[in-house]
């Protein structure tokens, strides 16, 4: 298993090959992510000028039809989008650093699974919760099924070796899954209610349900940054980060912790959207090669931006109906990371 | 997963069999045959149990004199007939084989690319079949069984082999490449899978969803008669494959060393797994986890020599299969639920158990 990370790592080149690219990359990223933003804020059901839009975010003028569906709608959800994105991305390049899987991301901890159970009971039980009801049960969900994946990978000696989580992860997952599955064929009612956010959607989210979930994420971004180091040591291998006098316990419980804070944010806010978090921290990798205190601020900026793009997609491709943003992005971002693959991995 | 096969390879104790003649020999862990023995009394007490538990019971003496037609005297041998052999009989015989075939799947895909989360779908086979029977069931509105697997399992192939060919280069292709062009292959398939489910009928998404979590609910002769045929021909060839996989397991480098053509040899054992899985999941659907557990827990029971290890696996997820069939018609009497549901709810607590009481290897 550890064989296949390191496989990328040594068979492959780095877009940014010199160290001294890193740091413009990055900025140039950010700067394409906030031109993203802008102008996702301008397009909808009736498009806005840039000039407009730049208007309601820094002289917001309450009387005004377009400032108002600005700074209730878009702005709300463009920025769920980049952190929903950003926090995926990364807990995915913590997952696979952490369990040396390229198959990792954040689901490996359960945390979609604990999720989608706790919503689907949640309308099962109380018919048509709101959807801050979603956010709150989603989150205790991921929180409670993430526990446990760890408690049960961390039994016995060694601890949380990357092949134990992984089958605690995908065990406990499958278990639980089993569950949400059953009431979704007993109950069509709650199918019929559920299938959209098991699609995962941006759709309705409104400034209070960011503002009451953006600083757990925020603090996982900072953290995950904190121990970006770390985890470069712990994805050459358990063995390598002892001998390097790194204490592996408290990192892997740490990495888990902000990755519970970033992707139970997530999910919480969108629902399970897939593909983020699983390929951009390879397409980053491929960028910018292994070490983590690269992979994690470029996850968060390329995470943010494939996000944006995307939910730009899902409310145009169709319109007025909506796609979810996370089919908008697989039929998008496939495609351009078969590519990649196809160039990149040399063996 | 290397680091614990080389601590089981030292402590087992083999069995060869290498006959003067032909070029052929075939080792196994000694613990092979006595665990088979166990798995199979079992599988046919659960058996005996599954067929005689029901809407209508049969007792469990009468279910074994029906299935070997020696009590046509009795006064209910008709209705013992039709129960047994054309209800139940044939959907538990094809649990059994659709067990069997994820489990030797899952074995060959969890050898071939050295990662522990590999299953039988790793190649795209159930995201292929799903899109197909979702298309069917949900787009195109056919409820006729007729179409349905052949969808499935033609959408099962073409996706496998889109992956393989995409990941083909210069004469080869890489685990690495062949899990990441995987991914994002599946991911596009599964949006549009997505999208169908979405908007389609409610009550034709509700059918699509049991077909998914896979189900062998009225599944009759001829859905056996084509897996069994289907598995005489690839069964054996996984087995004799087996050292080969053995090989493999210590990298490429090290198998190319041992004078192994890798490639081919990958190639080909890509092709049984697949093949097996599509299958399995023409005739039952997406089932979960037998694939994925069924290796892991027989790897405990009989060691990680494959050559051991397919025929066990095989048996472990038949016998899992069975059980769980039976739990999905008893959990919710008269209801039923599906036997993919019911894999993951038996199977695994019992892999946790496991992992628990192996903690500390």
């Amino acid at each position: 298993m550890s064989v296949q990370t390191k496989v990328v790592s040594r068979n492959t080149t780095r877009i940014l090959g010199s160290r001294s690219l890193l740091l413009p990359g990055l900025v140039v990223g950010v700067v394409v992510l906030v031109g993203g933003v802008l102008w996702s804020i301008t397009l909808g059901a009736a498009d806005i000028t840039p000039d407009t839009v730049y208007a309601a975010l820094f002289n917001f003028d309450s009387t005004s039809f377009q400032h108002l569906i600005i700074q209730t709608v878009r702005l709300p959800r463009v920025l769920t989008g980049v952190i929903v994105g950003a926090s995926l991305a990364v807990a995915g390049a913590i997952m696979q650093g952490l369990t040396r899987n390229p198959l990792a991301d954040s689901g490996i901890l359960g945390i979609n699974s604990g999720a989608s159970f706790a919503v689907v009971m949640g309308v099962f039980l109380l018919g048509n919760p709101p959807l801050s009801l979603y956010a709150i049960l989603a989150f205790i969900g991921a929180g409670l099924a993430s526990g446990l994946v760890y408690m049960l990978g961390a039994m016995g000696r060694g601890g949380a070796t990357p092949l134990k989580l992984t089958l605690a992860g995908v065990i406990l997952s499958a278990f639980i899954s089993s569950f949400t599955t059953a009431i979704l064929i007993g109950d069509q009612e709650t199918l019929d209610k559920i299938r959209f956010w098991t699609a995962g959607s941006l759709a309705g989210r409104d400034m209070a349900l960011l503002t009451q979930t953006a600083p757990y994420m925020l603090a996982g971004l900072a953290g995950a940054f904190f121990i970006s180091r770390q985890i470069t040591t712990i994805s050459l291998g358990e063995d390598v980060a002892k001998g390097l006098g790194q204490q592996t316990g408290w990192v892997k419980v740490l990495a888990a912790v902000v990755v519970v804070m970033l992707a139970g944010g997530a999910v919480s806010l969108a629902g399970p959207i897939g593909f983020v978090g699983l390929v951009v921290p390879h397409v980053v990798r491929f960028m910018v090669g292994v070490d983590y205190r690269w992979v994690v601020p470029y996850s968060a900026v390329l995470g943010g931006i494939l996000v944006t793009v995307a939910d730009v997609g899902a409310r145009v491709i169709i319109r007025p109906q909506e796609l979810p943003v996370g089919v908008v992005m697989a039929i998008v971002g496939a495609p351009f990371f078969i590519w990649l693959a196809r160039w990149k991995v040399k063996r | 997963m290397a680091s614990e096969s080389h601590a089981h390879s030292v402590r087992g104790t083999w069995v060869t069999i290498r006959p003067r003649w032909g070029r052929f020999s075939y080792r196994f862990d000694k613990r092979v045959p006595l665990v088979a023995l166990g798995i199979v009394i079992f599988t046919l007490v659960t058996l005996v149990v599954s067929i005689s538990y029901g809407e209508y019971d049969i007792p469990p003496l009468e279910v074994v004199r029906t299935i070997f037609n020696v009590n046509q005297d009795h006064a209910d041998y008709a209705n013992y007939r039709l129960v047994v052999h054309t209800f139940r009989l044939p959907r538990i015989t094809l649990a059994f084989l659709v067990g069997m075939t994820l489990a030797v799947s899952g074995a060959i895909m969890q050898g071939i690319t050295r990662n522990p989360l590999a299953d039988p779908y790793l190649l795209g086979v159930s995201g292929g079949a799903s899109l197909a029977a979702v298309t069917v069931i949900v787009w195109l509105r056919i409820t006729t069984a007729g179409l349905l697997p052949w969808a499935a399992f033609a959408g099962a192939l073409i996706t496998a082999g889109a992956i393989y060919g995409l990941a083909w280069k210069r004469g080869s292709s890489t685990p690495i490449r062949l899990i990441l062009i995987g991914i994002a292959l599946e991911s596009v398939i599964g949006a549009v899978t997505t999208v169908m489910l979405l908007f389609g009928n409610i009550n034709d998404v509700q059918q699509a969803y049991v077909w998914l979590t896979g189900s062998v609910y009225g599944r009759n002769w001829e859905h056996v008669q084509v897996l069994g045929a289907w598995l005489i021909v690839f069964m054996p060839m996984a087995t004799l494959m087996g050292r080969e996989l053995n090989t493999m397991g210590l990298g490429d480098d090290a198998a190319k060393g041992l004078g192994q053509r890798v490639e081919r040899q990958r190639g080909l054992l890509m092709v049984v797994s697949v093949a097996l899985a599509a299958g399995a999941v023409a005739v039952a659907g997406t089932i979960g986890f037998v694939g994925l557990v069924a290796p892991h827990v027989t790897r405990r029971l009989v060691g990680p020599s494959h050559e051991g290890l397919l025929p066990v696996s095989a048996l472990f997820g038949g016998a899992l299969l069975v059980l769980a069939d039976l739990i999905g018609r008893w959990a919710i009497a008269p209801s039923e639920l599906p036997v993919g549901v019911v894999t993951a709810m038996i199977g695994a607590p019992y892999f946790i158990y496991l992992l628990y009481r192996n903690r500390n290897r």
